[in-house]
């Protein structure tokens, strides 16, 4: 995995945009302009980015776009930044789905507006940074950076019960990403001072310490995804998260555990993977069933899809660990697939939230009488979410059920059950809202800036539900490389246990 | 005379101070010349970092350790009288006076760092000790609620007894080798080194500074003190002296003899594990800012050490490093404290509630120290964890790594209930907070500096590096 550098500085700019334009939101006077300056920044961003998409050749597996700055030179921590076929995708995500965060949040924030828009521009700037980072420093700068917007955005502008649920959102992932810190110094002990994340894959590390520090990472990893049973931080923060919030959780935020394992876990431990696969698969499988279960019994609209989003993303845990080329791409686009989904749908409960001040399914009962437009989108995410044919989440489930039956049979038909499950609590959702009762005609239908808003998902779902091509196509080699990566741990094994014999 | 052109202006300062408080009510003025000793001070000090001679018999050194450490105490004394504002809390009669002990505390500190003489070093910590005691309870009775003269007990007589001990280990070091000054000690005690005498000496030598450090289990005056002395005061206490205590640490660390140091090295990592356990642990229960502030306080002396026991360049240098951040983030903290607190009583955590609307500066300014000290990135107080902690497991201390991230963990908690009730909580019928222009200076610059140091630590660790190699 070389790093190819290039002289653009594209990946920075990307980086550091949101942070100028946070600082221009400074001295914007008018709450007009400081939503205006918002919109323009991440939009100029997303522009920008399909700069990356454009020019990214997706024949190699090395890191392009590629930055090298000494930043420490007495720890030997270097500024660095690239981009490969796993992370192209969700800075796009990232950058894509900002400027339709702003809109979202246009007139549902409606206080500190200033502070608001700083907050979502930091968010953006740490949140991409975390996947471009390739210095193991820089990495976690970032990661833990991104804690103290998303604190505040739940804190300032959530729901009742924003305290707890704030502090609890914090303290799960930080407690979660300590021992990272440790497992990381440890890394950089035995690989002779380098804390550039690809010298670190590939090592003869022992078995225990591929262990210890794979157990390290997935914990602070499994806490952000979140896996059950670390996942009870998910409800809280997304229930009690303003609409844009809770669409950067989703389609962002809990991307950075899989991104993780993908980046960290598989490449670096490879040999601790393979021998702990099998139990983080049933682990996996279980937040499938959970996810399941407990959203079907939810009647608060927005704590209903956090639960499938634990659902969702145990899928996506379980298309990684069943370690198969199939599986993982799955993984990938299914990350992609539920940032779409999820988000769209976290969107909307916001701006129906914005009208009746309620989330709960019984007040917003036989809205297919009253509301066309918003119906039809609704029902047009909620069929993603549930994994229809022809929408996006269908190729990324199918993929990693393909994976996952080449891979372990037992797993792969109990997880089925989690699929018809997701039909079961969708549906049940769809039914209430869509044909149950009278309708409200108190409630106003979407309007021309929501539509907008709704648009560009509602584009992805099909696109990548129809045509997956163009974006399964830049993450072949990664992932082939990936896996070679892996299968080379388990090949030098079978060597070592040939000679033991 | 050039060399000791800081001191003697301190000197010459603390006279003036000395006139102006025979007056009635001189408070103000007496602030403002303070303020203007600590900034000549600075000025001072940073054309003097290069200078190097020895004065007094050679028990006196100026060398780049010395002018470095005598800069940031110069620049500690200047932000701490901005920050602390108008010194609500102090009994306005005797303000002027408040302001000489101050001036003189620092004076001690800067003839300290500078003392490479077993007797003079005493004679300079004690200048320094006494002045402090005399701070504690010169608060006024009604915000003070008589804590103060407890307070003042504890301070005073903890500090004796730490005294003793430290008298005690310089008698065993003279004893030992028949001299007081470093130059000779640092070669004789290396020598010796295997034997346990030496160690003892060293031990107890170090209890005078981990008492002034406030390390397990030396920290027992910390928690009243903090809170029984007036905001100023604690703001003082547990910044500018901290620095000192770090720099003679550091020097009596260099008596150690790395190669058969086994028994001091686990010495100093038990101290600092339980100093990080106990104050993180104390201070989840805390109400009283400062007295939460006091105990976070220990816990951060206890990650000060693992910089002191690698017993290298390196290590000391990030110890330094890591204690410098740790006076502005403190300082952050304080200057919020002394705002919104109205007459100079303490503040308690329920008094910050809503703060971000009352003052969104001052809860900024909250925001950042809290977390720089919980260890967040970008702030200071993350990069200086971090360099410690990859500097112990370099040193192959697994467990006392374990423990510094658990109490990172820990510590979070308490920090992040501030930050909450400031920011999460409505602020009820509590006062909007007003904020001078000094506040806005004072608080953009810490601020600055805690960010700044944290993505670039690079040049204030090579200057500590370079302040390293002089004693080492």
């Amino acid at each position: 995995m070389e790093l190819l550098i290039s002289d653009g500085h594209l990946l920075s700019w990307l980086i550091f945009i949101p942070l100028i334009g946070a600082g221009l939101l400074m001295v914007v006077p008018g709450e007009e302009n400081q939503r205006r300056v918002a919109l323009v920044v991440t939009v100029f961003n997303a522009i920008l980015s399909f700069k990356l998409w454009n020019n990214f050749d997706a024949t190699t597996a090395n890191l392009q776009f590629g930055e090298k700055m000494a930043w420490i030179p007495t720890l030997n921590i270097n500024y660095t930044l690239g981009v490969d076929g796993i992370s192209i995708l969700l800075i796009m995500l990232t950058t894509l789905v900002m400027p339709l965060c702003v809109l979202g949040s246009w007139t549902y924030i409606g206080k500190r507006i200033r502070e608001f828009f700083v907050c979502l521009l930091v968010m953006e700037m740490a949140m991409i940074g975390v996947f471009a980072a390739m210095d193991f420093v820089l990495f976690y700068i970032f990661w833990e950076l991104m804690l103290i917007p998303m604190y505040l955005l739940i804190a300032i502008w959530g729901g009742d019960q924003k305290k707890y649920a704030s502090i609890k959102f914090f303290l799960y992932t930080l407690a979660g990403s300590v021992l990272m810190l440790a497992a990381i110094i440890a890394l950089w002990l035995q690989n002779n001072y380098s804390f550039y994340i690809p010298d670190m894959m590939g090592q003869p590390y022992s078995s225990l310490f591929q262990t210890l520090v794979f157990l390290a990472f997935f914990l602070a990893f499994a806490i952000k995804v979140p896996m059950f049973p670390v996942h009870t931080w998910l409800p809280a923060a997304h229930v009690q998260a303003p609409a844009a919030g809770s669409v950067i959780l989703a389609s962002v935020l809990l991307k950075m555990g899989t991104y993780g394992f993908l980046r960290f876990c598989l490449p670096i431990t490879p040999e601790a993977t393979l021998m702990l696969a099998p139990y983080i698969l049933w682990l996996a499988v279980a937040g499938v069933l959970y996810g399941g279960f407990t959203a079907l019994a939810q009647s608060d609209m927005k704590k209903l899809i956090a639960y499938s989003s634990v659902g969702h993303m145990g899928f996506v845990v379980l298309g990684i660990f069943v370690l198969n080329q199939t599986g993982l791409e799955g993984s990938l686009i299914q990350m992609v697939n539920h940032g779409v989904t999820t988000g769209a749908l976290f969107l909307m409960i916001g701006m129906i939230y914005e009208r009746s001040h309620s989330r709960e399914m019984k007040d917003h009962s036989g809205m297919a009488y009253t509301h066309p437009i918003f119906v039809t989108f609704f029902t047009i995410f909620a069929m993603s979410s549930l994994g229809f044919p022809a929408t996006n989440s269908f190729i990324g489930e199918f993929l990693i059920l393909a994976g996952a039956f080449a891979d372990n049979k037992i797993v792969a038909g109990v997880s089925i059950i989690g699929a018809v499950l997701a039909a079961a609590y969708m549906l049940r959702l769809l039914q209430y809202v869509l044909f149950k009762g009278e309708g409200r005609s108190d409630l106003s239908d979407l309007n021309f800036r929501e539509i907008v808003t709704l648009t560009p998902f509602f584009v992805f779902v099909f696109w990548i539900g129809l045509a997956p091509e163009p974006f399964m196509n830049v993450m072949h080699t990664s992932v082939a490389y990936l896996l070679q990566q892996v299968d080379a741990a388990q090949a030098g094994q079978a060597v070592a246990n040939l000679v033991v014999h | 005379m050039q060399l000791f052109l800081p001191e003697l202006f301190l000197l010459g300062g603390s006279l003036v101070l000395f006139f102006v408080s025979l007056g009635e009510d001189k408070g103000k003025l007496a602030k403002n010349m303070t303020v203007l000793i600590g900034a000549v001070l600075c000025v001072l000090c940073a054309m003097g970092i290069n200078q190097d001679g020895t004065l007094f018999y050679d028990a006196y050194k100026i060398d780049f350790f010395s002018q470095f450490f005598k800069l940031v105490i110069a620049a500690g004394l200047t932000l701490v009288t901005l920050a602390t504002g108008d010194m609500k809390g102090i009994n306005g009669k005797i303000k002027a006076e408040y302001y000489l002990f101050m001036v003189i505390s620092t004076l001690g500190l800067v003839m300290m760092v500078s003392s490479v003489e077993l007797l003079s070093l005493f004679i300079a910590l004690e200048l320094s000790s006494f002045s402090l005691y005399l701070m504690v309870p010169m608060r006024d009775e009604e915000t003070g609620e008589r804590q103060q003269m407890e307070a003042g007990i504890k301070y005073i007589m903890f500090g004796i007894i730490s005294t003793g001990a430290m008298l005690f280990g310089m008698s065993y070091l003279f004893g030992l080798t028949g001299s007081t000054y470093f130059s000779d000690l640092v070669p004789a005690m290396q020598g010796m080194f295997h034997n346990p005498i030496a160690l003892l000496a060293i031990m107890l030598f170090m209890v005078g500074f981990f008492y002034k450090l406030a390390i397990f289990p030396f920290h027992f005056w910390v928690p009243d003190v903090y809170q029984g002395a007036a905001n100023g005061t604690t703001a003082f206490i547990a910044s500018v002296p901290k620095i000192g205590a770090v720099a003679i640490l550091l020097r009596i660390a260099t008596l150690a003899n790395p190669q058969h140091a086994d028994w001091l090295i686990t010495m100093l990592m038990v101290v600092a594990a339980c100093s990080m356990l106990y104050g993180n642990l104390s201070a989840l229960v805390q109400t009283d800012i400062k007295r939460m502030l006091g105990f976070s306080g220990i816990a951060h002396a206890g990650f000060v050490l693992l910089g002191v026991l690698t017993l290298d360049e390196l290590g000391f240098a990030r110890s330094t490093y890591y204690i410098l951040g740790y006076v502005l983030m403190n300082l952050a903290c304080f200057l919020v404290i002394c705002k919104v607190s109205v007459n100079g009583e303490n503040v308690n955590r329920d008094d910050l509630r809503g703060l971000y609307k009352r003052s969104p500066f001052l809860a900024l300014v909250l925001l950042v120290g809290m977390f720089a000290m919980a260890g967040i990135p970008p702030f200071v107080g993350f990069m200086g964890k971090f360099m410690l902690l990859a500097g112990a497991l370099q040193a192959d201390h697994l467990p006392l790594v374990i423990i510094g991230v658990v109490n990172t963990a820990i510590a979070i908690f308490y920090y992040l209930s501030v930050v909450r009730v400031a920011f999460a909580e409505a602020p009820g019928d509590r006062p909007d907070v007003d904020t001078d222009a000094t506040t806005w200076c004072v608080g953009l610059v810490l601020m600055a500096c805690i960010v700044y140091l944290g993505i670039a630590p690079n040049q204030l660790l090579d200057y500590a590096s370079q302040a390293m190699r002089m004693i080492m």
